[in-house]
């Protein structure tokens, strides 16, 4: 699945407005995610996963960092993610079905951030692109 | 994901057993596939799907001769199979889950004929090539 030139403008122009709450962002997907996917809380046994919790917003803020880094890159995710995409086939091991579920928290919360933004084409486009992301950090498990 | 020169090899090797009997495979592969997970009978309104069905056996026929065909052209399995993939993303549009429950039929299949041939390593192959497969067929869905 590639991501045509109309696509990647699409996710550089709304990660212009996304990355001035990033943290944030990340927090609440984070948040959502452990709310909606209990399961997913399994690779977090080290953390404290209350509501605001400094571990919370600390890892959300990596997990937007690296997918700005994707934006950066979008014309090489894989080269931009490599060591990401290491970690997490040698030492993560986090269930490739996980980052589907990742991803529609990060979708869900961009929505509800910037609803007039969120239209249809905007919504494809990212979820291409995270998916893309996605595929990146499994593609070294095997 | 990438297949590697030993996947490549592997793949190879397999399909080398396999390929006289492919027909009966893929017809057999399309059965267990019906009957397992009946919901993939959506995609065969059209067809008789009852034990020994000429359609059955017709169709079971074309998906081995693809999967040949993308073992044969390993190196491009997206050159190869780029006809079916338009095919199937902008006709067909069968479900992504779908191939992974097809391609964990066959490897059962090919698990029941050829029990001391599918050597662990083997079967990752085999399931690391029907998942890439996979991605080639639903690589044009958008």
């Amino acid at each position: 699945m590639t991501l045509t030139q109309a696509e990647k403008a699409t996710v550089v122009t709304i990660w212009a407005k996304v990355a001035t709450q990033a943290d944030a962002i990340g927090a609440e997907s984070l948040e959502r995610l452990f709310s909606s996917y209990p399961q997913t809380k399994t690779y977090f046994p080290h953390f404290d996963l209350s509501q605001g919790s400094a571990q919370l917003r600390g890892h959300g803020s990596k997990v937007m960092n690296a997918i700005g880094e994707a934006v950066k890159h979008i014309d090489d995710i894989r080269g931009a993610l490599a060591k990401l995409s290491e970690l997490h086939a040698y030492i993560l091991r986090v269930d490739p079905v996980n980052f589907k579920l990742l991803s529609h928290c990060i979708l869900c919360s961009v929505a509800a951030r910037y609803p007039s933004d969120f239209t249809p084409e905007v919504h494809a486009a990212w979820d291409k692109f995270l998916s893309s992301v996605s595929s990146v950090l499994t593609e070294k498990y095997r | 994901m990438v297949l590697s020169a030993n996947d490549k090899s592997n793949v190879k090797s397999i399909f080398s057993k396999i390929s006289s009997h492919a027909e009966e495979y893929g017809a057999e592969t399309l059965e267990r596939m019906f009957t397992t997970y009946p919901q993939t009978k959506t995609y065969f309104p059209h067809f008789d799907l009852h034990h020994g069905s000429a359609q059955v056996k017709a169709h079971g026929k074309k998906v081995a001769a693809a999967l040949i065909e993308a073992a044969n052209h390993i190196d491009d399995i997206a050159g190869a199979l780029s006809k079916l993939s338009d095919l199937h993303a902008q006709k067909l549009r069968v479900d992504p889950v779908n191939f992974k429950l097809l391609g964990q039929c066959f490897m059962v299949v090919v698990a029941i004929h050829h029990p001391s041939a599918l050597t662990p390593e083997i079967h990752a192959s085999l399931d690391k090539f029907l998942c890439a497969v996979g991605n080639v067929l639903t690589s044009k869905y958008r």
